[in-house]
């Protein structure tokens, strides 16, 4: 069966291809369109993005790290197909060269991309759209400028591409179930398969672990995975549903895990991802699971048509190692609806497009000045996602007050015996992890304690 | 006239379309082979045995290399011939290239470079500077030292002492467009070699003598780099040389790119340093001498750390007049990645030491870090129309060079005005008095940088330009590519000279067989080398075309003149293309060479003696920035600079040059941090774990000036340099965090770079208890 897609508004079919053959691959070694570039080969710095377009809208993802079965049916653009078919500029190429928003050009292609993506999506929040484009000569300041100047130019005909070319030319394939049903029935059958969903995770371990990967199910195709259900008590969010889409369910309902999506990865790289891979995968530094866990996730796992479903925070159950059977995938996370207590506080050597040293999710409920719940979760503190139940258990019954903070001091070390690591020491992490409940209980009580929100 | 203007980059239509081409987009013939090292996992021993039958077997490979399968020379280095290409048997540091995988395509070169069964007799590796020191293990003999007066007891007698050690980071440098090279064999054993280089000689050098052949045997093409910054001034010639001898053995076209994380454990980086300091000085802060002992990280090989070190120390004075100084540096040879070139070549270490111990006086005085800056300025000497003013008493650099160009006092004077930096720094002590776990801190540094390789015989350059019939120009120079806008730039002089537009220049790729023995782009010195030797080549064609044209139209060669797209000759006005055709056709010659070397340097490195630079370039910068005293978070919230780039030939570019500098330089010593385990592996080998600025780090508020004035020595169109100087200006948002870590209590911060958020609350905790 073949796969099939758009490229810069031509349909192309491959038979025969290596599952986990990547994109950026086809395109430089197979395709000879060379304007996309590889500069990391892991998805950390987007100069191989290209826009994806599927029934969802236009987005930026990182091709090094994208197999060719996730574009079946869809359509993609590279850096090539962002100009006009007569070669015209787009507005975002045109304002990069009145801008000066080129220096080397080697990261120019992946720029443009996401600036024409953005542009075509009517969002100006550059400093998001472009947080997983990185670039060594500009110091970006003249790119976002161009990216200003090209915000209010007219988005061009030819970047629209329309799927509906592909009609009836694509059928299910495969490596592509297109429910999940036939995932199950596929898990079920060999259960040793590897599951990919965006590939963030699993891509490196075919660009940089050099693994061969075999046999393989893609999980993009399985529609029924990727809707979010909001009803009176919970929030039923299918595994498929990717980190932006949850990042802007968040933002309505628990602002601060919203706001610190927005620095889980890189644009392109939530695009990809999804929130049923950033648990499944099972990582002490997965930004989801701590604000999970701490609005009291429940996790529903299937095998076959057999159905369960775990308290999040028990699913992980040491490094490496998952509350899930061979064949059993995670269908969905339900999180109950609640007043929004909720803070996420990720620690990063870098704001942006980093991996979490700390992340503590707070959730502390206070009734008459007194604490009378409290879930705290945390990554980087342990060999999984944990809760600091010691912590809560010094708070809960206690007034909240700055006395109870500082009397929670001796049960962190309970909780949490951290390491270190390239990203910080031990000493470090548990003594922000004890300071960012000071930064909790002070936020509470009035304090600026956010320095993205301080202006000179 | 086309020098002056803010053209765009001659590439940026490529660039933004994806057509620019970089070496791995060659179009390569479809037998191509792709090459990959498999290196050491050690970081210092002997191999006891290499077993590669499995690498040999894998899909795809066609060869495997090891060190006796060279031909010839087996050495990288760029001078000390102390890098084997593929190891001797010895092993040096984690990531040493050991065997050669020559294989049908990259990703089967790199799966089976995996697969080689290596033993090694491991040797506890020297990895840090204390263990250096404790093993003696060094380049050079002993450490080398200048000196100025007697520094010792110059501070002995002084009414304040401050003393202290500091440690600032290494740096990757993260060039966008990893390593990369292309062979192609040629009749006869002649080899053409694509490389992202910033030196193509130095590869043509190399590959000729791995290949036992000739320079004239081998030729250097790069049309562009996605970036160097120093990190491709040696360290291509171990991907160039690989593919030279496999495309000679194959008699295939053969290219090697490094993956990211080989990249970044093979390669070397910005050496670290730590940094020991006293300082004596008087009421006002006014120094009296400094002693500095600076201890340079060098990992394994020489490759540049001899130079790199010594222009730390020469710029151990910045900006500041230092009545008597003592320099001692040590070079320190570790089993880590040779430490290589980067903007600034020990420099920006030199810098941040001296600016150091001027925000530590101006603690321990208790007054505004700028008011110590600004008393400690070299005098003026120059004005900005470039005429000397007459000094006094010449003040002299601590290696004896006059300084007579310094403009730090006017330029940071207009700084202070145009940031308002008094008012921020009163408002900034309001704000932190207010706010309990958030503090603000500004502060302002200078920077006056030496431009000229200290090794006198690189300040040479060459070019070649040929005028076509059809008027339409030809141009080719010594200097490389790598986004700073070199060629447009060159172009721009080319055009000036001609009196045409920029249209009429061809830029070329800089070619070894063009322009030979050219020295590498590099100590920011491409526009004043090339330019002048642009500017030679083109007066040289167009005086033969001015002689021609008037005895031809019986007038005066004086009156002749290219302006307009045209030759203007007496009353008679030509074209450009008519007045080349018709040269062309009475047989002059329309092509030329052009050379320069800089004039009036002399330098005596092991004395520390002489004039090593032809002039300085000065600049500025004040950084706002906020930290979190609970986490160590930090923003940078503004930043005002205004940089001298004398009378610049592209401000565009070099307002571009200026703002890139300086969000590198502040990545520097902020979030990018190398860490080497106890085994000696780097930790940070990716952009995963080694965290160079991103979009959202830049200053909310950005205000870069260009200083109006020109060079007061002859450079190209008085301009100046402009690479490296403003990379230095990051050191400010350095100084601002130290200030912000300040307002914490009465301890000096005394911080060490980069200044990771961790780094920031163990300062603020420490300056908290007040040690």
């Amino acid at each position: 069966m073949d796969i099939t897609f758009l490229l810069n508004g031509e349909t192309v079919e491959l038979g025969g291809v290596s599952p986990t053959y990547t994109f950026l691959e086809f395109l430089r070694e197979y395709r000879g369109l060379n304007g996309t570039k590889e500069g990391c080969n892991e998805g950390d710095c987007g100069a191989c993005s290209v826009m994806v377009t599927d029934g969802d809208g236009a987005r930026a993802i990182n091709s090094c790290i994208l197999f060719l079965p996730q574009l079946h049916g869809k359509a993609v653009r590279t850096v090539e197909g962002i100009s006009g078919p007569n070669g015209e500029l787009h507005p975002v190429q045109q304002a990069m060269i009145d801008h000066h928003g080129a220096q080397c050009g080697f990261c120019t292609p992946g720029f443009v991309v996401s600036m024409a993506v953005a542009h075509l999506n009517g969002d100006t929040d550059f400093d998001t759209a472009l947080a997983g484009n990185l670039c060594r000569c500009t110091g970006y300041a003249p790119i976002i400028r161009a990216a200003e100047a090209a915000a209010d130019v007219p988005v061009p005909d030819w970047i629209k591409d329309d799927l509906t070319i592909l009609d009836g030319r694509h059928g299910a394939h495969p490596l592509v179930p297109d429910s999940s049903d036939a995932l199950a029935a596929i898990l079920l059958d060999n259960p040793d398969t590897t599951v990919i969903a965006g590939a963030t995770d699993v891509g490196l371990w075919v660009t940089k672990g050099l693994r061969e990967l075999s046999p393989v199910v893609f999980l993009g195709g399985c529609e029924d995975l990727k809707n979010i259900e909001v009803s009176a008590t919970e929030f039923r969010i299918g595994a498929g549903v990717n980190i932006n889409e949850l990042g802007a369910l968040m933002d309505e309902y628990h602002p601060s895990f919203g706001d610190m999506i927005r620095r889980y990865g890189s644009l392109q790289v939530r695009a990809a991802a999804t929130i049923g891979g950033n648990i499944a995968n099972g990582s002490p530094i997965g930004d989801g699971p701590p604000a999970l866990i701490a609005l009291g996730a429940t996790l529903h796992l299937r095998r076959g048509d057999v159905r369960r479903e775990v308290l999040l925070e028990d699913y992980f159950i040491a490094y490496g190692k998952q509350d899930r059977a061979k064949g059993e995938f995670v269908e969905a996370v339900r999180i109950p609806r609640q007043e929004d207590r909720l803070k996420c506080y990720k620690l990063s050597k870098r704001f942006d497009q980093d991996i979490s040293a700390v992340c503590g999710c707070f959730n502390i409920t206070v009734v008459n000045g007194v604490v009378t719940q409290a879930r705290i979760a945390f990554g980087g503190m342990a060999a999984t996602p944990k809760r600091a139940g010691h912590v809560e258990a010094a708070l809960v019954g206690q007034p909240w007050n700055s006395e109870t903070v500082a009397a929670t001091r001796g049960a962190w070390d309970k909780d949490f015996t951290p390491m270190s690591d390239m990203r910080a020491s031990a000493a470090y992490r548990i003594v922000t992890a004890r300071n960012l409940l000071t930064r909790y209980f002070m936020e509470d009580s009035g304090i600026a304690t956010n320095v993205l929100e301080v202006e000179a | 006239m086309s020098v002056g203007k803010s053209l765009a980059h001659d590439a940026a239509p490529l660039h933004v379309t994806g057509q620019a081409r970089y070496v791995d987009d060659i179009p390569v013939p479809a037998d191509t082979l792709s090459l990959a090292f498999g290196t050491s996992s050690v970081a210092r021993g002997r191999i006891v045995s290499m077993d590669l039958t499995a690498v040999r077997g894998a899909h795809g490979v066609v060869a495997v290399l090891t060190a006796g399968d060279l031909p010839f020379e087996n050495d990288v280095s760029p001078s000390a011939h102390d890098e084997p290409l593929l190891s001797d048997g010895s092993v040096h540091y984690v990531g040493q290239p050991l065997f050669l995988v020559v294989a049908q395509s990259h990703l089967l070169a790199r799966k089976a470079a995996q697969l080689a069964v290596v033993e090694y007799d491991e040797a506890t590796p020297i990895l840090t500077i204390d263990e250096a020191l404790t093993a003696d293990s060094r380049f050079e003999d002993g450490p080398r030292i200048y000196t100025k007066g007697d520094a010792g007891a110059a501070i002995e007698a002084a009414a304040h002492v401050v003393e202290g050690s500091m440690e600032i980071g290494g740096q990757e440098h993260f060039y966008l467009e990893g390593q990369a090279a292309l062979a192609f064999p040629q009749e006869g054993g002649d080899m053409v070699v694509h490389s992202s280089t910033q030196h193509p000689t130095e590869i043509q050098h190399k590959v000729a003598n791995a290949l036992g052949v000739g320079m004239h045997a081998v030729r250097v093409e790069i049309r562009r780099m996605g970036g160097g910054f120093g990190g491709k001034e040696s360290q291509g010639n171990a991907l160039a040389i690989s593919c030279a001898v496999a495309a000679r053995l194959t008699g295939r076209a053969c290219k090697m790119r490094y993956d990211r994380d080989d990249d970044m454990m093979i390669t070397g980086k910005r050496h670290d340093f730590r940094i020991t300091y006293r300082a004596g000085f008087d009421d006002d802060g006014l120094l009296a001498g400094v002693e500095f002992v600076q201890y340079a990280r060098c990992g394994w090989g020489l490759d540049l750390s001899i130079p790199v070190a010594d222009r730390a120390m020469l710029h151990a004075d910045n900006a500041y007049f230092l009545p008597t100084a003592r320099i001692e540096s040590h070079r320190l040879k570790t089993n880590t990645q040779s430490a290589t070139a980067y903007r600034g070549f020990g420099g920006p270490q030199g810098i941040v030491g001296i600016e150091r111990v001027m925000d530590h006086i101006a603690h321990d005085l208790g007054v505004d870090p700028y008011e110590v800056r600004r008393k400690n300025f070299y005098a003026s000497g120059g004005s900005i129309s470039g005429k000397m003013k007459q000094q006094t008493t010449p003040q002299t650099t601590p290696y004896g060079m006059v300084v007579e160009d310094s403009i730090s006092a006017e330029l940071t004077a207009a700084l202070i005005e145009k940031s308002e930096y008094t008012a921020r720094r009163a408002a900034i002590a309001d704000w932190n008095a207010k706010n309990p776990v958030l503090k603000k801190g500004i502060a302002l540094t200078p920077v006056k940088f030496g431009i000229s390789f200290t090794l006198t015989h690189l300040n040479q350059a060459g070019a070649l330009v040929h005028v076509y019939q059809d008027g339409s120009v030809h141009l080719n120079h010594g200097g490389t590519e790598m986004g700073q806008g070199l060629f447009l730039k060159m172009a721009q002089v080319a055009a000036a000279r001609f009196g045409v537009s920029t249209d009429v220049i061809k830029i070329t790729a800089t070619d070894t067989a063009k322009v030979p023995n050219t020295s590498a782009t590099a100590a920011s010195s491409g526009s004043d080398l090339n330019g002048m030797a642009v500017q030679a080549a083109c007066d040289t064609i167009r005086a033969r075309m001015a002689t021609f044209l008037a005895a031809y139209h019986q007038s005066d060669v004086e009156t002749v003149r290219f302006e307009g797209d045209g030759v203007v000759i007496g009353k008679v006005r030509l074209s450009f293309a008519k007045a080349a055709q018709l040269c062309y056709e009475n047989r002059i010659s329309l092509s030329s060479t052009g050379f320069y070397k800089t004039p009036d340097i002399t330098w005596d490195r092991i004395k520390g003696q002489g004039r090593p630079f032809y002039y300085f370039s000065y600049g500025a910068a004040v950084t706002e920035v906020v930290i979190d005293t609970l986490t160590g978070e930090n923003r940078i919230l503004r930043v005002d600079i205004i940089h001298d780039a004398g009378a610049s030939l592209n401000p565009a570019l070099d307002i571009g040059q200026v703002e890139g500098a300086y969000v590198q330089g502040a990545g520097w010593l902020t979030t990018e941090e190398l860490i080497w385990d106890e085994k000696g592996m780097l930790r940070t080998h990716a952009p995963s774990t080694y965290k160079i600025p991103a979009c959202g780090d830049r200053p909310d508020i950005f205000n870069v000036a260009l200083w109006d004035g020109e060079n007061r020595v002859e450079t190209i169109y008085r301009s100046k340099a402009v690479g490296e100087p403003p990379f230095n200006l990051g050191i400010s948002a350095f100084m601002a965090l130290s200030d912000a870590v300040a307002a914490n209590g009465d301890g000096y911060p005394a911080m060490d770079a980069p200044a990771t958020a961790e780094t920031i609350l163990n300062t603020v905790m420490r300056v908290k208890n007040g040690v």
